[in-house]
């Protein structure tokens, strides 16, 4: 297989179309537009917001040393990605020194093919899953049950999710669309062995989670993972988690598989003192989460005592080559920025149609399938900055939402012989703002604009190509009867 | 090794990192020019001797934790009474647990042979001691020593009594990891299992340990 072939150029390929889940089915502005009818879901996810906003901003304002810490996460992962292929040939090198087994996937495809393998030389034909964001990504249990292999998420939020038959719309809580009184009725009906006196309340639905998964735990013989850092020098793999469902997977069975994204791996074991700290505070919004676990390839008498882990590209290495786009890779997966942003507060997860939604999925999602995969995705924001603000490592995702803008138009201004319609106005519009009388004379056409306002006195949608485009997801202001330019002159004739 | 072509895999992986890198190079940062600006305001803010320990109580309290202070000669008593409390009858414990914190009239089933997993589902309580405690996060760390034994001891009771000695305890994340070794399986502990999954609210009580008692010992 050639890159050359696959990708551009002299750039590494994007993530092949056909297996996972980083594209959706529709444009963001149709999806949210479903979405916002959606009076339930937009209350839902307010309330989980509000409330996750205000625990992180309270345990952030607990360290005086935040913005130190943010400034070391974002240079720690700069330098990780400068020397990415270094890093990763120390990790293989340590985890096998450790017993553990290495593998690479290029792409979705192979790595869901490395994981099947491994299931199967196991016997087993079912594994448990910690919640993972490269899994969901590549498409693994729909890859798996088409191959005979059960995989059952353990993560209460992915369970909820799964028994759903629903999508994961969060990177941090796949089920926030979803309001206690929801989560009830789904166990009611899809877990079998929920009690018939299950309430709403938040503590006995945790318990029915706990009863329907015990004998799964207790049982499994192989548990499919991800990681949220993988420490080069040592090798040592490190999963953070609240439930201990994390904890059963990692410790009980007796086979594990980890899938990681390459661009998790981070050089020395003392760099985990800023993502541990960096981490829980932005995600959850507590100290520390309840578990995180540690663990160096095999432990003889302790924990799986088979270890495979799977490196995933699928599309990262072209995210690295954009010097303008490739601080999306330093993403710590906290979704501080999901739940900073007035887009996603009113849209939710589903409508990015890629796994990764948000702020970040606009930018990490269109870069990973190329950016004519997710054209819409870029646009999905109003550019005001609370996510550059929340970020944990500062990456500046309204930069390059801008950037990715740009590059979505030229990519349509090289497919396409006509100029785009916007070139065409801003072209129209330099000519008449560059002389006093054409721009008088405009604005004075312009007042023939209240002939177009609504009941409310504002001007709402409109036919047409372009200005039916343009006026579909925003509300004008009609015309004032006087330009500012003759109120002016009046002004001047009174004196 | 699990396809005929994992071994160009892996070079074509590295190979891509170098096309981007060549394609777009990044800007050299050394290791050693890493800012950490961070640990001064640390080490400045840091607390010691009882205002630590205070600190420390302040935040397993607060994610619902249950503390009990004692003096070095009074743990078994204090793990007795903290087994008592919760009714617990067999108590799992890992072979290198000092014998003097078992004083309590229980069935104790020690990891040797080790315990079936049905056989830990079985007990009531596990006790065991801690490698380093993280004040300023309410954190506990378990390195799976002779006093802690392997993971499975610590996750599938439904109810830890844990001691944490005075001298372990360290004010900050940072500090923890120094102390310890990584090649050995390790466990952060903050608080008993909680999720947060439903209407991001914190709900404590799913697969881990419901209940997490901490025995505090004075140095």
């Amino acid at each position: 297989m050639s890159t050359v072939l696959l990708g551009m150029p002299g750039l590494p390929p994007a993530s092949p179309r056909g297996t996972g889940n980083l594209r959706g089915d529709e444009a963001f502005p149709d999806a949210a537009r479903s979405a916002l009818g959606n009076a339930q879901l937009r209350r839902n996810i307010a309330h989980a917001t509000t409330t996750i906003r205000g625990k992180r901003a309270a345990v952030v304002g607990e360290l005086p040393h935040w913005e130190q810490l943010r400034e070391a996460g974002r240079q720690l992962k700069s330098h990780t990605m400068a020397h990415l292929d270094e890093y990763l040939v120390q990790l293989e090198a340590a985890v096998t020194a450790r017993g553990g087994v290495v593998h690479w996937a290029r792409d979705a495809a192979e790595a869901n093919r490395i994981v099947t393998e491994l299931v199967r030389a196991t016997g087993s034909d079912e594994v448990v899953k910690v919640k993972s964001m490269a899994t969901q990504e590549i498409g693994l249990n729909e890859h798996l049950e088409a191959e005979g292999i059960a995989a059952v998420e353990t993560d209460l939020a992915e369970l909820i999710v799964q028994l759903g038959h629903d999508k994961p719309s969060h990177i941090l809580v796949p089920a926030i669309h979803r309001n206690r009184t929801e989560i009830r009725e789904i166990f009611l009906r899809e877990m079998g062995d929920a009690p018939a006196d299950l309430t709403d309340e938040p503590s006995a639905l945790a318990a029915a989670a706990r009863r329907h998964l015990r004998r799964k735990f207790l049982s499994a013989r192989v548990a499919v993972s991800g990681a949220n850092f993988a420490v080069a020098e040592t090798g040592t793999l490190s999963v953070v988690e609240s439930e201990g469902n994390g904890r059963m997977c990692l410790t009980l069975p007796q086979t594990l598989i980890t899938v990681m994204g390459i661009e998790k791996v981070v050089p020395r074991v003392q760099d985990l003192e800023v993502f541990l700290q960096l981490l829980p505070r932005s995600s959850t919004g507590e100290r520390m989460n309840p578990y995180t676990s540690m663990w160096t390839g095999v432990t003889p008498g302790d924990g799986p005592q088979e270890f495979h882990l799977v490196l995933l590209d699928n599309g990262r290495t072209r995210v690295l080559a954009d010097e303008h786009g490739r601080d999306a890779l330093n993403c710590i997966r906290c979704s501080a920025c999901l739940n900073v942003c007035p887009v996603y507060e009113r849209t939710g997860g589903h409508a990015y149609g890629s796994v990764y939604p948000g702020p970040i999925g606009a930018v990490l999602s269109p870069q990973l399938t190329g950016v004519e995969d997710n054209a819409s995705l870029p646009y999905a924001s109003s550019l005001c900055g609370a996510c550059y603000d929340a970020c944990p490592v500062k990456i500046d995702i309204p930069s390059m939402l801008v950037h990715l803008r740009a590059e979505h138009v030229e990519e349509h201004r090289r497919q396409s012989r006509t100029p785009a319609v916007e070139s065409v106005v801003m072209r129209t519009l330099s000519w008449v703002m560059g002389h006093p009388r054409r721009w008088t004379a405009a604005a004075r056409m312009g007042r023939l604009g209240r002939l177009l306002r609504g009941r409310r006195g504002t001007i709402g949608a409109l036919p047409g190509p372009v200005v039916g485009g343009w006026t579909s997801a925003r509300d004008l202001p009609a015309p004032p009867t006087q330009t500012f330019r003759d109120w002016w002159r009046g002004q001047e004739d009174q004196k | 090794m699990s396809s005929p072509d994992a071994g160009s895999a892996r070079e074509e992986v590295l190979g891509r990192i170098r096309q981007a890198h060549t394609a777009a190079a990044p800007q050299p940062w050394p290791y050693d020019d890493i800012d950490r600006g961070y640990r001064e305001p640390e080490r400045a803010t840091a607390l010691t001797g009882e205002a630590l320990v205070e600190l420390l109580v302040d935040r397993l309290v607060d994610y619902k934790a249950v503390v009990h202070r004692c003096a070095a000669d009074a743990v078994g008593e204090t793990v007795a009474a903290r087994l008592a409390g919760r009714g617990a009858r067999r108590v799992v414990v890992p072979v290198g647990l000092d014998p003097s914190w078992r004083t309590a009239e229980v069935e104790w089933l020690t990891d040797e042979p080790a315990l079936t997993v049905d056989q830990l589902d079985g007990a009531d309580a596990v006790v065991t001691g801690s490698a380093v405690t993280v004040a300023l996060t309410g954190t506990i760390v378990l390195d799976a020593g002779p006093d802690q034994g392997r993971r499975a001891l610590t996750l599938v009771p439904d109810h830890h009594v844990c001691v944490v000695r005075e001298e372990d305890v360290v004010h900050g994340v940072g500090e923890a990891l120094t102390r310890l070794d990584t090649g050995r399986p390790l466990t952060w502990i903050s608080g008993p299992s909680a999720t947060s999954d439903i209407e991001l609210s914190r709900v404590e009580g799913v697969h881990g340990p419901r209940l997490l008692d901490v025995v505090l010992v004075g140095s």
